[in-house]
């Protein structure tokens, strides 16, 4: 494992071992490269690095708390929990790191107009935010089978001047917005910059999502070790397309000490069409840019995924969270419909914090695992999202 | 001689344009591809060009999603597909490029997939979502098969790309006459001639010109500057029309010759 500071990834191509790359059609290869001109002088210059950080401070409300679950830590017995709360920052989800990169990207490229897919809505509302504050005109594209179950973000996003469109298409979720997003990108590219929400697509997506997700691991890291003169013990995040779990993971891939478990959407439980654990039942394809697990049937067509969690439910994962993988530094486990729904109304009553159903994935493994460690044991859950867009649907399927 | 490479030095030979014309394998169901098939070769079609079904066809326009769509519900599959090829050559030799995305190459073995495609007849293949930085291997075996690699050129491809991409292309460039998906446009775009002659600068191989031609005018404009021109969508649309009907091959022909006898008058 001590390796794994050595391997040096992605490669100039993108790549993650076997996985990642830039697999798409000849109009978005030229695009891609100007994106990734960009975003490596924008590394480089200390202006945009100034306002990134200040729009994070200022804007969205950053550092977010770590904060000590003490009476979920009690009722488990066992590892001593913290939540990092992305569901304090403004629009509610981790989202908005990214999306306040991107849009910093997008203006520097002087385009005029955002496009963007979202599952859950927060990505959507995120994007939709970025967009009313820098005055760019923008576009959202939602399944509509999401559009019904997150319908508080949808009407949020159209208050903040965005366009939302219902992709009818296929299972209507999360992977058909991405196939219309990137049709539209096609189409309007040299006026568009498409703002895509997780650590997935083709080069460089996934590395700079990644990039713009760490200070949620950079500040975590930095808290942990003020309040508790160490290191943690273990790391828990949700994985969609895998964002906000390599941006808590991340900072602390070097730290060998430092356990890390993502976890996928089980829903139902791993059968074919009734989850969304790409670890689980899943195998090595192309889609949407990129090379890594995805769930597929035997010719190689795209599976139908089913989660209580619009964010989770999406037949791909992003490819470094395959690398990572492969190199035995993460451990990748999934929680079901039933266990998250559980992990989100326990943490509403024990600690008055309702979390988003994604974020309740990551709740629902610590459950399990906490009263199996030691009382000395730290871990954190990166807690992405607050849930107030899941509320009208677990109080239906609760009967609340 | 691959039948690609045979069907252009002919045309150039005979100072004539070329035709190709594309439909969904397996829309409404194979066995009306394999006879579309064979009447476009009657018709005069120079190459065909089968779209293989994906669930997630994100280069395409409604009208190939519907087509994938319906080839996907009657059962279509690569290796289907596959057979339907090596059926058209028990008749006809009409040079056959596949369109296709990467995944259904990856998932059925891309080495076993080009084997089989070559042995049942294929000519050429377009893969849409692999571009020559992925694609090291992937040509290598191509080429050791006897198939033409085509790839894509589109407006926003540069100059410096446009002569790696001529380099390891065979058979034709297929120039995307806009940004956009497949589908049909009311105009073509006016910046082909322009952009035709820029790729002329970096190869001798032919240009096809392709992406919302739908009509016969269009048609002819665009082969004034290229040396074949690709129909799609509109002949798909003509096909979702008439569905399952009776008379679905001889109406579609009927389209495609109007086509073709545009594109061989100029
Ligand atoms: C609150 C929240 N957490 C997690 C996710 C999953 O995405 P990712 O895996 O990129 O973090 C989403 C996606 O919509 C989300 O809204």
């Amino acid at each position: 494992m001590s390796s794994i500071a050595a391997k040096k990834v992605p490669d100039a191509f993108g790549h993650f071992g076997r996985y990642g790359g830039r697999y798409v059609p000849e109009t978005l290869m030229h695009p891609l490269q100007q994106l990734e001109d960009e975003y490596a002088r924008a590394q480089q210059d200390p202006e945009f690095q100034r306002d990134y950080d200040y729009y994070l401070k200022e804007f969205c409300g950053r550092p977010t708390p770590l904060y000590f679950a003490e009476r979920l830590t009690r009722e488990l017995g066992g590892a001593k929990i913290y939540l990092k709360r992305e569901d304090l920052l403004h629009t509610g989800a981790h989202k908005i790191n990214n999306c306040v990169g991107q849009i910093l990207l997008a203006k520097r490229m002087g385009k005029t107009r955002i496009i963007a897919e979202t599952g859950a809505g927060q990505h959507g509302v995120a994007t939709a935010t970025v967009a009313a504050m820098f005055g760019f005109e923008c576009v959202v594209y939602m399944g509509a089978v999401d559009c019904e179950r997150q319908e508080l973000n949808v009407f949020r996003m159209k208050m903040l001047g965005a366009e939302v469109v219902p992709v009818k298409a296929g299972q209507q979720t999360l992977k058909e917005a991405i196939n219309e997003a990137m049709r539209d990108w096609v189409t309007n590219v040299r006026t568009t910059h498409y703002i895509l929400g997780t650590a997935y697509g083709a080069h460089p997506y996934p590395l700079m999502v990644r990039n713009f997700q760490r200070v949620i691991g950079d500040e975590a890291r930095q808290q942990i070790l003020e309040k508790e003169k160490r290191l943690p013990d273990l790391l828990v995040a949700c994985v969609g397309g895998g964002s906000n779990a390599l941006g808590l993971f991340y900072p602390f891939i070097e730290d060998e000490s430092v356990r890390m478990v993502g976890v996928e959407a089980g829903g139902k439980g791993i059968r074919a069409g009734k989850h969304a654990a790409r670890f689980q039942g899943g195998s090595l394809g192309v889609l949407q840019g990129t090379r890594s697990y995805l769930l597929q049937d035997k010719s190689g067509q795209i599976q139908l995924t089913h989660s209580i969690s619009a964010g989770l439910d999406y037949a791909a994962v992003g490819p470094e969270h395959a690398w990572l993988r492969d190199q035995k530094r993460v451990d990748y486990t999934y929680a079901t419909d039933k266990h998250a729904l559980e992990a989100f109304m326990k943490l509403a009553r024990l600690e008055g914090i309702i979390p988003a159903l994604e974020s309740a994935h990551a709740i629902a493994e610590v459950i399990v695992r906490a009263p199996k460690l030691g009382k000395d044991c730290l871990v954190i859950i990166n807690l992405s999202g607050r849930g107030d867009k899941d509320v009208s649907q677990v109080a239906t399927k609760l009967n609340l | 001689m691959n039948r690609i490479v045979e069907r252009f030095a002919r045309l150039s030979r005979e100072g004539k344009k070329g035709f190709v014309a594309y439909i969904g394998a397996g829309d409404p169901q194979l066995a009306a591809t394999r006879r579309l098939a064979l009447a476009f070769d009657k018709a005069g079609v120079d190459v065909l060009e089968l779209g293989v079904p994906f669930s997630d066809p994100l280069a395409d326009g409604l009208v190939n999603q519907l087509a994938a769509q319906r080839g996907l519900e009657s059962g279509t599959t690569p290796a289907k597909v596959l057979a339907t090829v090596a059926a058209i050559r028990k008749t006809s030799q009409i040079p056959i490029v596949l369109y296709i995305y990467f995944n259904l190459i990856h998932r059925y073995g891309m080495e076993k997939f080009i084997r089989d495609a070559a042995q049942a007849g294929v000519d050429g293949m377009l893969t849409l979502d692999l571009p020559p930085e992925e694609a090291e291997v992937y040509e290598a075996l191509m080429r050791k098969a006897g198939l033409c690699n085509i790839y894509l050129i589109a407006p926003t491809t540069p100059n410096d790309r446009m002569e790696l991409i001529a380099k390891r292309c065979a058979g034709f460039i297929y120039y995307v006459s806009r940004e956009g998906v497949t589908g049909m446009q009311t105009e073509v775009a006016d910046t082909i001639s322009q952009m035709t002659k820029k790729i002329r600068a970096h190869t001798t191989l032919p240009v096809a010109v392709g992406f919302g031609i739908s009509t016969p005018a269009q048609a002819k404009a665009v082969a004034a500057s290229a040396d074949a021109v690709v129909v799609g969508s509109a002949i798909v649309n003509q096909i979702a029309l008439c569905g399952r009907g009776p008379d679905l091959v001889p109406r579609v022909t009927k389209f495609v010759k109007s086509l073709v006898q545009a594109v061989k008058k100029s």
